[in-house]
């Protein structure tokens, strides 16, 4: 695809969580939970005055239709201030501090003073029903393959509750999530294919990840990415978790889009329309065999004239326009659609497609979709279905949409106006004085490891994980005295090893990795056994002695040789110094990886000069 | 409503937004993104007046066949309206606005509301409290199916107290409020507004305060108004009754059900006892407090006071003569601050000595219901009969016997 032609223009919004030691608005610790733990839970509604939507903002107007119960779960982790019963503290000066470094790293000016603003969320994911946030930083940029890539903002927020369940008009959420603090970054829509995408998205990583102060591991980073393409719309993707995919996500929504407007293209050229009318069509399916259908309590269609085949037609890899109504059933909270040009399947038969035709009067080249579900979900998502239909004759409508693992989107919503947002009155500005700016800028992974590969040969791709925050303080530590291959061998190399072995390498931390390195460089274990002494470690955290007791056989390394040498005495008086080798042999045999060779090597030699001396 | 539009230059850039109030020195504007910013450095290059509106709410039609309600507001906000352009949030307060806020009430009543004053609740004082009994007594009298009070939850209890005391009511007289305030989409306001219009057309008699009953939006306790007390700073259901069980439960919905003994809808005359002696001194006890205090009161002209004693009712010895002293001539009741059980200044030495001093024991009384009482007694009241009033039960303050509740 020739993306110039199409006028791709593509930013992304990365979320990433900090890892702070407490949340952005209270002292509650940034500590995830299991739903099982939960102390306590309750429930609330949220509610937002019409008047207040103003008459633009479909995103919202469609969240208080589909009004819910929103159940929460409570922690020992968590305070009044995550449910919504106790005003918040002061913003996390700790959380600031990171955002002031991650903007410095990124080029960007810095307000004077950081005004916290209520942005109006009402999906239940914030018990306020608006999420924290204030602008920190501005107009900065990175560069990528020698283009310099805007950064149009960056953002200090809070992290929204987890959704754990939902279930029908009911939605589940876990606190534990709700507060921990995250930088939100923008970049300009400079970004003009999917590769560059991609790239850019992984530069900010590790940009991130340099300052060693954001959480790691699956949900700590999300991408959100706008794309659009000349005639088409704006579309916000959200939550993109696996940066890897990203160029995909990218090729997938061109692709999209571009199938939209052909399908708009052959509409158009049908003189295609869009019946209003909602059927009942109960009667039609009274003794069907599709079980779905038969225990629904109601069950109604709609027409599309002249959609016949368009239904059905793929606009992603495994996707087809129907699946986006279908998508839109499921945010009402029904199971999904049926449409004619899929049909008779699913236990629907020929006859009963015949008679829903003449039921809604369809003519041929017409499509048909049928809903079921309890009444009122079902008027209104076929109310949706039918104003997203009307819009295929005019092209790409701009909405929010989902990613999904394999790289396509499924919608989410309507995007959402101008954010709604209004002063967080219980939290004073602050001024972002001289000290605060002042902070230091961390070095970047990239530059570190580049370093590592000139000073001590690392490969490259080694080197960039030893510079990662997490390795590099104790990776320079030992490297000089262990030797840096020796050292990533012990950080890195073998705890991947491991892992593929079905140990529990994330209760390594830190100390176990300096205890490791430091009994190699004093020569108290080989560095062979490093291995055994990370196994040891992943199950009990032990102290040098008892590892190394643990380590060494029944009986010393000394013991043993004196003992071998007695046994041995006409073996060395036959062979003099060549009796060295298979006694090593013997000794190492019982030793490797416990006493390094060289340590064993000088005792043996040492114990077989003084036996011959004695003689 | 009126706003100013700003072009400014700060760190090297041009932004551009409505200018919020601020001090002297900085600039504070609120960009398109809908963020606030403030500079400190900064040079205005252009500004304008312009006009912000606002979107008129649709209001619902009134339904002629449903029962009428009149709810008077005392400040607090039971609705307002956010204004994202300028961030801006007012409090509003016709009967169109509140209906439009929380549509749910014009399916349940007709609301005639009237916005009696327009303060923070511990700006509350006595006068108010008269000017307030007098309007709610009218709308009593003007037929209304309820009442309706909005107010703010700090000093809700006083109010209603006060109201208890100096309105012998017919219909319910409820009192409600908000500990999230209306502007959030969280807010308490709409489910205890709710609750209290199923409340005030119910099938009661007396003043009563109608907020959460648990941190979840589930349903409302109907708190005797003599009865309940604010007992967290923050939490939704921070009221709570205390020596009596709430007298009913309300869901939104509209069902109730009782669960204390109430007087009921239609038993009292309307009557109204609007006088209220404003010497009144509530003075809580705590170790090594000198009895001066008293003596400072009583030379204002303080002849009632509310001793807010330990445990069973006692304040230190030290204090027996100046008590006995300024008992001469007032009114000296005591309460706990235990809050919960009775006053019994029989079981130990020194509640005797207060009792012969003087003191009353104010039973099972709340500090701040006896501090009414004693006001509402000594304005109503000679001195001798309110002594002989205060262990009386005359609206529900008192029970003579204590539950396990
Ligand atoms: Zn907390």
């Amino acid at each position: 695809m020739n993306y110039a032609d199409l006028g791709l223009r593509v930013g992304i919004e990365i979320h990433q969580q900090l890892d702070t030691r407490h949340k952005l608005f209270c002292r509650c610790p940034t500590e995830l939970r299991e739903t099982e733990d939960a102390s306590f839970e309750f429930f609330r509604y949220l509610r937002l005055k019409r008047s207040e939507l103003g008459t633009e903002d479909r995103a919202a107007r469609e969240e208080v239709m589909r009004s819910r119960k929103f159940i929460y779960k409570f922690y020992d982790t968590t305070c009044l201030v995550e449910a919504d019963e106790e005003p918040p503290t002061e913003i996390n000066r700790e959380a600031l501090l990171i955002g002031i470094q991650i903007a410095k790293m990124l080029n960007m000016e810095l307000v004077d003073e950081l005004h916290v603003m209520r942005k109006i969320v009402i999906d239940g994911s914030n018990t306020t029903g608006f999420q924290r946030t204030a602008l920190l930083a501005f107009d900065g940029y990175l560069e990528v393959d020698g283009r310099k890539i805007g950064v149009a903002t960056l953002c200090i927020e809070e992290e929204a509750a987890k959704k754990v369940e939902e279930r029908g008009g009911e939605v589940v959420y876990s606190l534990d999530r709700l507060g921990i603090p995250l930088v939100e970054i923008g970049t300009g829509p400079d970004i003009d294919s999917p590769e560059l995408a991609k790239k850019v998205a992984k530069k900010l990583g590790m940009i991130l990840r340099s300052t060693g102060k954001v959480k790691r591991g699956l949900g700590t980073i999300r991408q959100d990415v706008n794309i659009s393409i000349e005639h088409g719309a704006r579309v916000e993707i959200k939550g993109v978790q696996d940066v890897d995919i990203l160029d995909r996500i990218v090729e997938y929504e061109v692709i999209r889009q571009v199938n939209l407007l052909k399908i708009r293209d052959e509409l158009r050229r049908r003189n295609a329309k869009v019946c209003e009318e909602i059927f009942d069509v109960k009667e039609v399916f009274a003794n069907t065999r599709s079980k779905i259908l038969k225990r629904a309590k109601a069950l109604m269609a709609v027409k599309l004239e002249g959609f016949s085949g368009l239904v059905g037609m793929e606009i992603q890899p495994g996707r087809r326009l129907g699946t986006e109504f279908a998508d839109i059933a499921k945010t009402f909270g029904l199971g999904g659609i049926f449409h004619t040009d899929e049909l008779p399947a699913y236990g629907i038969s020929q006859e009963e497609v015949e008679e829903l035709r003449r039921a809604v009067s369809a003519k041929d080249g017409d499509a048909v979709i049928i809903a079921s579900g309890d009444e009122r979900r079902v008027r209104n998502a076929l109310l949706r279905i039918t104003e997203r239909a009307k819009f295929c004759l005019v092209g790409v409508p701009e909405e929010t949409r989902r990613a999904n693992e394999d790289g396509t989107t499924s919608y989410l919503r309507p995007l959402p106006g101008a954010a709604r947002m209004y002063p967080e009155t219980d939290v004073p500005p602050v001024r972002i004085d001289e000290e605060m700016r002042s902070v230091d800028v961390p070095e970047l992974i990239e530059d570190r490891a580049k370093r590592y590969v000139e000073q001590f040969g690392l490969a490259e791709d080694l080197a960039m994980i030893m510079a990662d925050p997490r390795y590099s303080e104790i990776f320079e530590e030992f490297a000089e005295s262990v030797g840096a291959s020796i050292a990533a061998r012990v950080l890195h190399i073998i705890p991947s090893q491991l892992r593929k072995d079905g140990y529990n390498v994330d209760g390594l931390g830190i100390e176990d990795f300096r205890l490791t390195l430091s009994l190699i460089r004093d020569g108290k274990i080989a560095k062979e056994g490093a291995e055994e002494v990370l196994k040891i470690l992943t199950e009990e955290k032990l102290g040098e002695e008892e590892i190394l007791s643990r380590l060494s056989p029944s009986q010393d390394l000394d013991d043993f040789i004196a003992r071998l040498i007695e046994e041995k005495r006409d073996l060395i008086a036959e062979r003099r110094e060549h009796a060295f080798k298979p006694l090593m042999g013997l000794v190492m045999k019982e030793f490797r990886g416990k006493v390094d060779g060289k340590i064993i090597a000088e005792k043996l030699r040492n114990a077989i000069k003084k036996e011959l001396e004695k003689s | 409503m009126k706003a100013k539009r700003a072009k400014i230059k700060a760190k090297g850039r041009i932004f551009e937004g409505i200018v919020l109030p601020s001090e002297k020195g900085k600039i504070v504007l609120k960009l398109s993104s809908g963020y606030n910013v403030g500079f400190y450095d900064y040079e205005i290059i252009e500004e304008e007046e312009i006009e912000v509106s606002f979107v008129e709410p649709g209001y619902p039609a009134k339904r002629d066949s449903l029962p009428e309600v009149k709810v008077i507001s005392t400040g607090g906000t039971i609705a307002s309206r956010v204004d994202y352009s300028t961030g801006a949030v007012t409090s509003q307060f016709s009967a169109e606005e509140i209906v439009s806020d929380i549509p749910e009430l014009a399916e349940i009543c007709r609301i005639d509301a009237e916005l009696l004053y327009n303060i923070l609740s511990e700006n509350m004082k006595p006068e108010y409290w008269i000017r307030l009994a007098r309007r709610v007594y009218e709308a009593i009298k003007d037929g209304y199916d309820g009442v309706i009070v909005t107010h703010g939850t700090d000093t809700m209890h006083y109010s209603a107290s006060a109201l208890a005391f100096m309105l012998r009511t017919p219909v319910p007289v409820v009192f409600v409020g908000a500990q999230r305030s209306s502007d959030r989409p969280s807010s308490d306001a709409a489910i205890n507004m709710i609750c209290s219009a199923h409340t005030s057309l119910s099938d009661l008699g007396e003043v009563a305060v109608v907020m959460h009953a648990s941190t979840s939006d589930d349903f409302c306790y109907i708190h005797r108004g003599v009865k309940v007390r604010k007992n967290h700073t923050s939490r939704r259901d921070a009221f709570q009754s205390i020596n009596y069980p709430p007298l009913g439960r309300v869901w939104p919905d509209g069902k109730i059900e009782w669960t204390g003994e109430r007087i009921r809808r239609g038993v009292r005359e309307p009557e109204l006892f609007d006088r209220l002696e404003e010497k009144v001194a509530l003075v809580k006890f705590y170790p090594g407090l000198s009895p001066d205090i008293l003596d400072f009161f009583y030379e204002k002209g303080f002849r009632g006071f509310v001793l807010e004693g330990t445990g069973l009712g006692h304040v230190s010895t030290d204090w027996v003569e100046t008590v006995r002293r300024i008992a001469e001539d007032s009114l000296v009741v005591m309460t706990s601050q235990c809050l919960w059980g009775r006053v019994c200044d029989r079981v130990y030495d020194t509640g005797r000595y207060l009792l012969k001093a003087g003191v009353i024991e104010g039973e099972d009384m709340l500090p701040e219901v006896a501090l009414i009482k004693t006001m509402w007694l000594l304005g109503n009241f000679e001195l001798e009969e309110a002594k002989n009033l205060v262990k009386e039960n005359l609206v529900g303050e008192i029970n003579y016997r204590t539950d396990f509740n």
